[in-house]
């Protein structure tokens, strides 16, 4: 076996921390997008940059606000500290949040391009048979939405699963609490264990690989994220 | 018009010679991360002295052996261990012979907090801290230094639950400075200064409980025909440079 027990645990670890992100963000993100997507207010810009923010952001400069913020100087810290639950930086909850920052547009911008692609007619026409509002939104729009959920969880797991810079800012490289795939490869390179990083690697990229055939196969030919 | 023109083309030249007398004598060095404040104080000195110019690089040295290993354009390389660079001597990366030892470190067990850390460093067998940083002892020698201490005072059982580490040094003593980790193994260097710990609470960590830290550098094979690397190499050996380096807490 070529992986021993501490790759193991953190391929485990990095499928749990992308789980509970993915589903996490489908929860909230989906609000948020549906706001975006039918909001004229004002804020819509603001809040659509805020949400962009990630993408364009290098995960040291994320990495680096959570770890203020997230530490016992922080507001995040003070308020996770005045609740009982001390410091999260170094834990997985901590992981969790970083990653539900950094992986947010992944799922929000498909959502939203869903939603925005379903357009008035059909809300209108459930309306006029007097559909509530919740009622549209469970049986109109969630089916149409489909193809956008399926893009959504894809990319919010997959982004989490690369993660690293954030993780390797605030995580602390803990056994089976922070020491994510990524992180591990880079302990192994940097530990000059090149076969064990060259396990690792190679599964990430085969990974990587059927989950980008998986969204394009399945697409065909439609373009953009929705 | 003749004139100025000869004149433009003879500063143009000009110009061009500067350049590449500038290019010939810039040195390439790879910096273990713990040696970064002294060598920003030294090349202020040696660019003064010798009119070389020195490009830093600072990180884990594991990470820089993978890096030379793979033609990075390194010409010196200040290693935080004397291992690494003995394996790339054997490996014929380096200039035969110009492997020494620059300086040997200390480790020092620090707190931010003023007063946290005694002077004997009984802290650590107290269970009042949530997490101790250290390097990671795989690539950083600080990090393997931590983990030898710990187990000459047998507490790696006590402190496995606590223990955070960062990629190198450097982030070892950010979790320290930022108050994520109440205590961490940092560099002596890194919290030293002109003879005694600059902020925080600090316990400087007995020689006898860890391997030394003996930190060698070498010329890699890029820099063979560099003159500015052989300076560099020089006046790290001179008293100039072994004064800047006793002052940030490390031994000769």
């Amino acid at each position: 076996m070529p992986l021993d027990a501490s790759d193991l645990g953190a391929i485990w670890l990095t499928i749990k921390l992308a789980s509970l992100t993915t589903a996490i963000l489908l929860v909230l993100g989906t609000p948020i997008a549906w706001w975006l997507a039918r909001t004229r207010s004002w804020l819509r810009g603001p809040i659509g940059a805020v949400v962009a923010l990630p993408l364009v952001l290098p995960p040291t400069v994320i990495g680096f606000y959570l770890l203020l913020a997230l530490g016992p100087h922080g507001w995040i810290g003070q308020a996770t500290q005045a609740l009982g639950l001390g410091s999260v930086v170094f834990s997985f909850s901590g992981l969790v949040i970083g990653s539900v920052v950094y992986s947010m547009p992944f799922v929000v911008q498909p959502l939203q391009n869903a939603f925005g692609a379903i357009g008035q007619r059909p809300l209108e026409v459930a309306a006029t048979l007097r559909a509530s509002p919740w009622d549209t939104f469970v049986n109109v729009v969630l089916p149409l939405a489909r193809p956008g959920f399926i893009t959504a969880s894809i990319l919010g797991f997959a982004h989490t699963v690369g993660e690293f810079g954030v993780v390797l800012m605030i995580g602390g490289n803990i056994p089976d609490k922070t020491r994510v795939v990524s992180v591990q490869i880079f302990d192994h390179v940097e530990a000059m264990e090149y076969s064990q990083a060259h396990w690792l690697a190679g599964a990430m990229l085969v990974f990587s690989f059927l989950v980008l055939l998986m969204l394009y196969a399945g697409r065909r030919g439609k373009p953009g994220w929705s | 018009m003749r004139i100025r023109l000869s004149h433009m083309a003879a500063s143009a030249l000009a110009s061009l010679i500067c350049l590449n007398s500038a290019w010939a004598d810039e040195v390439q060095v790879a910096v273990a991360a713990n040696f970064t404040a002294p060598i920003q104080a030294i090349a202020k000195d040696f660019e003064k002295d010798t009119g070389h110019k020195l490009v830093a690089a600072y990180g884990a040295t594991g990470q820089f052996y993978a890096q030379i290993k793979n033609g990075a354009p390194f010409e010196v390389f200040l290693a935080a261990d004397d291992s690494t660079p003995a394996k790339l001597e054997q490996e014929k990366e380096i200039v035969a012979g110009s492997r020494f030892t620059y300086a040997i470190g200390t480790l020092a067990l620090w707190s931010a907090k003023p007063g946290y850390v005694d002077a004997k460093g009984n802290v650590l067998k107290k269970n009042e801290y949530k997490h101790l940083s250290i390097a990671n002892p795989k690539a950083a020698p600080y990090g393997l230094a931590a983990t030898q201490v710990l187990d000459k005072l047998k507490l790696t059982e006590a402190t496995k639950a606590k223990i955070v580490e960062g990629q190198n040094i450097t982030q070892a003593f950010q979790f320290v400075s930022t108050g994520n980790a109440e205590l961490g193994f940092v560099a002596l260097s890194q919290i030293y200064k002109d003879g005694k710990v600059s902020e925080g609470s600090a316990w400087i960590v007995p020689a006898e409980l860890h391997d030394p830290i003996r930190q060698d550098a070498v010329i890699l094979n890029k820099g063979k025909d560099n003159p500015a690397a052989k300076a560099l190499v020089d006046y790290l050996k001179g008293p100039k440079a072994a004064a800047v380096i006793k002052s940030y807490g490390y031994e000769l």
